[in-house]
């Protein structure tokens, strides 16, 4: 059983701070703050850079990352549109082919789905189709999440997107990941997927001030551990320093991964730890058949096999779609009782 | 601001002379119940008892009401995820949606579908849905089967100003006039797209140009008119059932209400919203019917009384109504067992 609202809430407050004590950064923002910053900066610094999507302007977005935008920057640079997700983002990778800098806003991942055609058929496709001569360097941002939604509005589809090559996809857990990413992928040349988490947007942590980027690849070790390995990314991320908080108490000590970047996946960071830990426990939001999760155990036991001292654990999602009633989602989302449990499975 | 457009089809003379006073009431009585019923669901959320979106019908309740009312039981229904309004109207048990909105083991869905996705099965009432203009296509295909089997019904496709703009929509026109399908497309124009006016979404002020466009005969018609959105809909039933081919109601409505109980109505003027609120459908119903000489002052009174005990039963009933049994989880995923 997963765990309410206010403890998960309780649960990443707790798992920020563990996070916080290992940086070593200027100031303490939300994730959201740190996307502000990113896109302002970006503004600022490239007239070619500008936002579009449903409701960015007078309403400020759906989870408020663009409040005040329109006012600061006018129609042009930050532009509402229809809601026609296909339309919006072929018209982004046209424009951004063209010379301009578009980041589109998907409200959320769910409407990605309108827009799949433009972004794996067409964004991914041109650099490599059309032998290097052109790019499509749009940067498409979009929020996973869930909490009563129902059906059609409570999927987590990173893994759809992390299985085409020419894309990049990335789902920052971290403020510090979510500016210095954004700000990459906003002055890179290729397409990105670049996917918020609903219930991770006032989480806090420290930033640099100013201006800095990231490289859009590579897995990072949040905590250190001679046990086991967990491996997630995004808001599951919470969840495995929750769990490790928790299995340290017992005297299990964890080591924990966040993924980030989801293609291209870096599989050899999840190696190298495993191959230090010998278990590895999987954690996402998302159904376990055909994900992420899926892959990333099986690169795990291509290259660490003779290290494993159990099989590679996953928890995920029960594979229903969500269902709305609140004890029924609560059931399908996994929480952190059962991170725990998978990895004292792998440690029996 | 947004553009105004001028409703072309006044209140129907018709109806008012040809309906009995117990069906003219009827009207009446539906609209009170979807505004209290969403009073009180909206007292509700922020109670906690209900949870995720909530899209509240306030202020258009004269659209679906009048449009549902012309429906014949072999007529069907496909919605949008503004839908407590539609499932009251056409008849669901006002305790069965209550539940589903508490999440309940007796709601329309069990608790499963949640406020977007009501159901009446018994009134082939298909669903709303939440991705915007998707569910369109499922109406013409709906469309395309009463046309198949030969069936002299109808199938009533309700949506906004917003979803005119979706693929989807453009697709499902195109084919329901190519093949000419028995559909009412009705647009409930209330002038925005969650936040965004018609003048940032829509190259066209009319949605109703849209349809045209496809060779689909359509009409502008006074939403906030519950006679007058009956009548157009019979004309367009009419039309339809005779194998014209589809039908485009444009109803010219508005919104009392945020687009949902998160909205921060940012985007519209409070002067606006006052003025729309001049346009209240269920006032100018009620004085149109005294004027007339259809209904007294104790009509309404009795009925708004009913209804407040309606609401409050059903407020009730999902109370204390079971919360869905944790072994049905995984039940309904696939249709066939082997
Ligand atoms: C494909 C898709 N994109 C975006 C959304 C988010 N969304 C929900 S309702 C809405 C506005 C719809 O406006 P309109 O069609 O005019 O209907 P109204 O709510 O005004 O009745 C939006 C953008 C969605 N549900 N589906």
């Amino acid at each position: 059983m997963a765990s309410t609202l206010a403890e998960l809430e309780e649960m990443q407050r707790r798992a920020q701070d563990a996070i916080q004590q290992n940086e070593s950064g200027e100031r303490e923002i939300t994730y959201r703050d740190a996307l502000r910053e990113a896109i302002t900066e970006e503004m600022d610094r490239d007239e070619n850079v500008f936002i579009m999507g449903e409701d960015i302007g007078a309403y400020g977005g759906s989870y408020v990352v663009t409040r005040g935008f329109q006012e600061q920057y006018g129609r042009k640079r930050v532009i509402d549109t229809p809601i026609a997700e296909l339309g919006l983002v072929g018209m982004a990778v046209g424009a951004s082919m063209a010379g301009l800098r578009p980041i589109v806003e998907l409200m959320t991942i769910n409407f990605s789905l309108l827009a799949i055609d433009q972004i794996v058929n067409h964004a991914a496709k041109i650099h490599y189709m059309f032998d290097g001569k052109f790019t499509a360097p749009v940067v498409i941002r979009t929020a996973s999440g869930w909490g009563q939604l129902g059906a059609t509005h409570s999927q987590t589809y990173e893994g759809w997107f992390a299985h085409i090559p020419g894309l990049r996809v990335v789902m920052p857990a971290t403020p510090k990941d979510a500016k210095g990413f954004l700000k990459s992928a906003i002055r890179g040349n290729d397409p990105v997927m670049f996917i918020e988490h609903s219930l991770i947007y006032r989480n806090r942590g420290l930033v640099p001030a100013g201006d800095y980027t990231l490289p859009l690849e590579g897995a990072e070790v949040r905590r250190e551990g001679t046990d086991i390995t967990i491996v997630s990314w995004s808001r599951g991320l919470y969840l495995a320093l929750g769990a490790a908080e928790e299995l340290a108490e017992q005297g299990i000590s964890a080591e924990v991964i966040d993924m980030r970047v989801l293609r291209p996946l870096d599989a050899e960071t999840v190696i190298e730890s495993v191959k230090k830990t010998s278990r590895c426990v999987i954690v996402e939001e998302s159904w376990r058949t055909m994900g992420l999760g899926a892959e990333i155990a099986a690169a795990v036991q291509e290259h660490a096999f003779d290290y494993l001292d159990a099989p590679v654990g996953r928890v995920g999602s029960i594979e229903v779609p969500m269902p709305y009633a609140r004890n029924l989602e609560r059931l399908v989302i996994p929480g952190k009782d059962e991170v725990v449990a998978a990895v004292k499975q792998a440690l029996a | 601001m947004a553009s105004k457009t001028e409703p072309a089809v006044r209140a129907g003379e018709t109806a008012l002379g040809s309906m009995s006073k117990d069906e003219l009431l009827g009207l009446y009585r539906e609209m009170v119940l979807i505004r209290r019923f969403e009073e009180r669901s909206a007292e509700q959320y922020a109670f906690g008892k209900i949870g995720g979106f909530l899209h509240l019908y306030i202020g258009e309740e004269a659209t679906g009401v009048g449009a549902i009312s012309v429906l014949k039981q072999q007529d069907h229904l496909v919605t949008h995820y503004r839908d407590h309004g539609y499932a009251l109207a056409i008849g669901a048990d006002p305790n069965a949606i209550m539940a589903e909105l508490f999440g309940r083991s007796t709601g329309t869905t069990g608790g499963r579908g949640g406020s977007m996705h009501m159901i009446h099965p018994q009134r082939n009432f298909w669903g709303g849905y939440a991705i915007v203009s998707g569910h369109i296509l499922i109406g013409a295909g709906i469309g395309m089967a009463l046309k198949y089997q030969e069936i002299d019904g109808v199938s009533l496709v309700i949506f906004g100003d917003g979803a005119t703009n979706g693929g989807a929509f453009f697709e499902a026109l195109n084919m329901a006039s190519l093949w000419k399908l028995p559909v009412i497309f009705l647009c409930e124009n209330n002038e925005y797209a969650m936040g965004t006016a018609i003048e940032y979404h829509s190259a066209v002020p009319k949605m109703s140009t849209k349809a045209e466009g496809l060779g689909i005969k359509s009409e502008i018609v006074d939403g906030q008119d519950v006679l007058a959105m009956r009548e157009a809909t019979q004309r367009a039933r009419d039309y339809c059932t005779a194998g014209n081919g589809p039908y485009f109601l444009e109803a010219m409505t508005y919104r009392f209400r945020g687009h949902s109980m998160a909205d921060p109505e940012t985007y519209r003027e409070k002067d606006e919203i006052e003025e729309k609120r001049a346009t209240d459908p269920i006032p100018a119903y009620r004085e149109q019917l005294l004027h007339a000489g259809k209904a007294e002052q104790a009509d309404f009174d009795k009925i708004d009384e009913e209804i407040e005990i309606i609401v409050e039963e059903a407020v009730q009933f999902a109370d204390k109504s079971p919360w869905p049994d944790p072994s049905t989880l995984e039940d309904f995923v696939y249709a066939d067992e082997y």
